[in-house]
């Protein structure tokens, strides 16, 4: 495997918004991603995982410009962008699709399917957007052509995935960024979606940033993982390693989270302890030491930084879990 | 910019032919018992208000002294009023200035009110301020002191009536445009446009413009009827259209000086009001129902 130059690379991406504050307050700071870089080589799968508010779907909205990034870099196709403005950001999403959480709802309320897939070469002025051509766009997505004259509210959830897919594909991107792409379908169309994906990445050669919180789909279908916890990338590497080997904690507790298609299996201890905390309140040191097992007094007065871990994972943890899975965990707690 | 515009293909093969859909609104328009009164009503306006000059018996200004203040006869079918001129020939002639006035006014009001509200609610944040303070300071000056100030520097007349409704229409049509535009543009297909790079033309007309077009047009249609009795009352006040022009107001001004010695035009002058009030309020609240894609096919499912 040749090392490819990256479509999308990202060095220590920052988000912070501002909320509250008015005339008399100054309103405070939140930090919704924190110096997060990835890599998106083309034809590869990256899974962004985490929890509800780790960051996440904020962290992929960054990529493509709708909520710019307050610090860090991005590189597009070997190119750094100049800023964070909207002219810089259109290369990038001349070449990148995204598919929103809830697919129904990009869809123009007042447009046929029709149209709504024919938009993006409207837009880019090349492509045909005669009604064949457009029913063959459908067909690639798996969508009946008898539903292009349909408005979206007449779409089922597995219908509205398809569409949303097809319109991706109008013009041909290298980047496809998916927001939780199997949320709300049932496990059957799931499937459809994810070897719809793996079918668009062999046929284009398309880089893939997929953010789920559904392990089943990201060890199926991900080249890599990336692990977000409270904004900050807490592990990231090969996905199989990681599922083989996690090295942080919390990735540990997130793998033993899934359930397990065994009756008889008994899950030992809860795998993490407490809530997320805010993240208007940090905690101090490591931001997982809280519900940590593992947790020393080092984890609780220094933030640990991203080091080489083992089998090319990067982890963000001071005593991260060796290779023997579970036996050092056990006499540590 | 028109070069833009038209470079916005919309038209598809997805779409039927356009004189289809616009029966299958009308249809459902008839469909319900009020839409259909609202239709009968509107349609009854429209041809009087078009075939005005043909329908009249009489020249609207033609007096006879003789015949002043006569009740309903078969020579004149409503009666006449204090000069003698037939008051149905006036009513005739008083649709149409009433709908020349609205239609006009209402037409110049939505096409200044839609960019207008569009920019405030797309544009930078510093424009919709100054365009927020502009709407409001116009929308706080009273109605009747307004209009006064525009007839005493204009003189009074029917483009002076258009102009005193347009400016105080256009303020509150802008601000519904600008507030359905706001909400509209942090929902995710204005943000998919945005990422596939569509102009903020695209995003403005194509896009925001059909999804804000229902509920401006259901506000027309009841400003319709707003307006001619606002026709009316700044005739009947004198600040209107001159005093020889036919008009509803003037009617009813003219038989309000004579009510005690008869309630005949006080009646003619009002009953066209109530009609077209009427008419034009059921017939608005039916198209909106029948523009809106989701009650459309709920109702035909």
């Amino acid at each position: 495997m040749t090392k490819r130059t990256p479509i999308l690379e990202a060095h220590g991406l920052g988000i912070t918004v501002g909320t509250g504050g008015g005339v008399f307050s100054a309103g405070r700071k939140l930090d919704i991603v924190v110096d997060v870089s990835l890599s998106l080589r083309p034809g590869k799968i990256v899974c962004v995982v985490g929890e509800s508010g780790s960051g996440k779907t904020t962290l992929g909205m960054a990529l493509v410009g709708l909520t710019p990034p307050t610090t860090g870099e991005i590189i597009f196709d070997g190119t750094p962008l100049r800023d964070f403005s909207k002219t810089s950001f259109r290369p990038v999403r001349e070449e990148t699709a995204l598919l929103f959480q809830d697919p129904a709802s990009s869809f123009n309320p007042r447009q046929r399917i029709g149209d709504i897939l024919a938009e993006p070469r409207r837009i880019a002025g090349n492509g045909a957007t005669t009604s064949e051509a457009i029913a063959s766009l459908a067909q690639l997505a798996g969508l009946p052509s008898s539903l292009l004259a349909r408005f979206p509210h007449a779409l089922s959830g597995g219908q509205a995935r398809r569409a949303a897919v097809a319109r991706a594909l109008a013009v041909v991107p290298r980047l496809i960024v998916a927001d939780e792409p199997t949320a709300g379908l049932d496990v059957s169309v799931q499937g459809g979606v994810m070897n719809l994906f793996l079918d668009i990445r062999e046929k284009h050669d398309t880089a893939f940033l997929i953010i789920t919180h559904n392990l089943a789909v990201a060890r199926h279908i991900s080249d890599e993982l990336v692990i977000m916890y409270l904004g900050r990338v807490v592990e990231s590497g090969p996905t199989a390693e990681i599922f083989r080997n996690p090295q942080h904690p919390y990735t540990k507790a997130l793998l033993d989270s899934e359930p397990v298609p065994d009756p008889r299996h008994r899950r030992s201890e809860p795998p993490v302890i407490g809530e997320v905390p805010s993240i208007f309140a940090r905690p101090s040191g490591c931001e997982f030491h809280e519900r940590c097992r593992f947790a020393q007094d080092l984890c609780r007065s220094q933030a640990p930084q991203e080091t080489a871990g083992a089998n090319s994972q990067r982890v963000r943890c001071h005593f991260p879990i060796g290779e023997a899975v579970g036996e050092p965990a056990l006499a540590i707690a | 910019m028109s070069e833009a515009v038209s470079n916005m293909h919309v038209a598809t093969g997805f779409n039927q032919p356009r004189s289809f859909r616009i029966a299958r609104t009308l249809r459902q328009i008839l469909s319900t018992p009020l839409g259909a009164i609202g239709v009968v009503l509107v349609t009854l306006i429209v041809l009087v208000a078009a075939l005005a000059p043909w329908i009249a018996p009489y020249s609207p200004t033609a007096i006879s002294v003789t015949d002043r203040l006569a009740g309903p006869s078969a020579a004149h079918w409503l009666g006449t009023d204090q000069l003698g001129r037939d008051l149905f020939t006036r009513v005739i002639l008083g649709t149409r200035t009433a709908m020349t006035v609205a239609l006009v006014s209402l037409t110049a009001a939505l096409a200044a009110a839609i960019p207008l509200g569009l920019i405030a609610g797309y544009g930078p944040r510093w424009l919709d301020g100054l365009l927020v303070l502009v709407f409001d300071s116009l929308s706080s000056l009273p109605m009747i002191m307004f209009g006064l100030a525009i007839v005493v520097l204009l003189g009074p007349g029917v483009s002076t009536v258009i102009l005193v409704i347009v400016a105080y229409s256009v303020p509150s049509y802008a601000r519904l445009v600008r507030a359905q535009t706001l909400s509209l543009k942090a929902r995710d297909f204005i943000r998919a446009e945005q990422v596939m790079n569509a102009s903020n033309l695209r995003i403005l007309f194509v896009h925001l413009l059909p999804n804000v077009v229902g509920p401006l047009l259901i506000l027309a249609c009841l400003d319709l009827s707003t307006v001619i009795t606002l026709e009316a009352g700044l005739s009947f006040l004198g600040l209107g259209v001159k005093p020889q022009v036919p008009s509803w107001g003037n009617i009813l001004s003219d038989g309000f000086s004579v009510i005690r010695n008869t309630p005949v035009p006080v009646l003619v002058g009002s009953i066209p009001i109530v009609l077209a009030t009427i008419g034009f309020t059921f017939f608005g609240e039916a198209l909106r129902d029948a523009l809106d894609p989701k009650l459309a096919t709920e109702k035909s499912a």
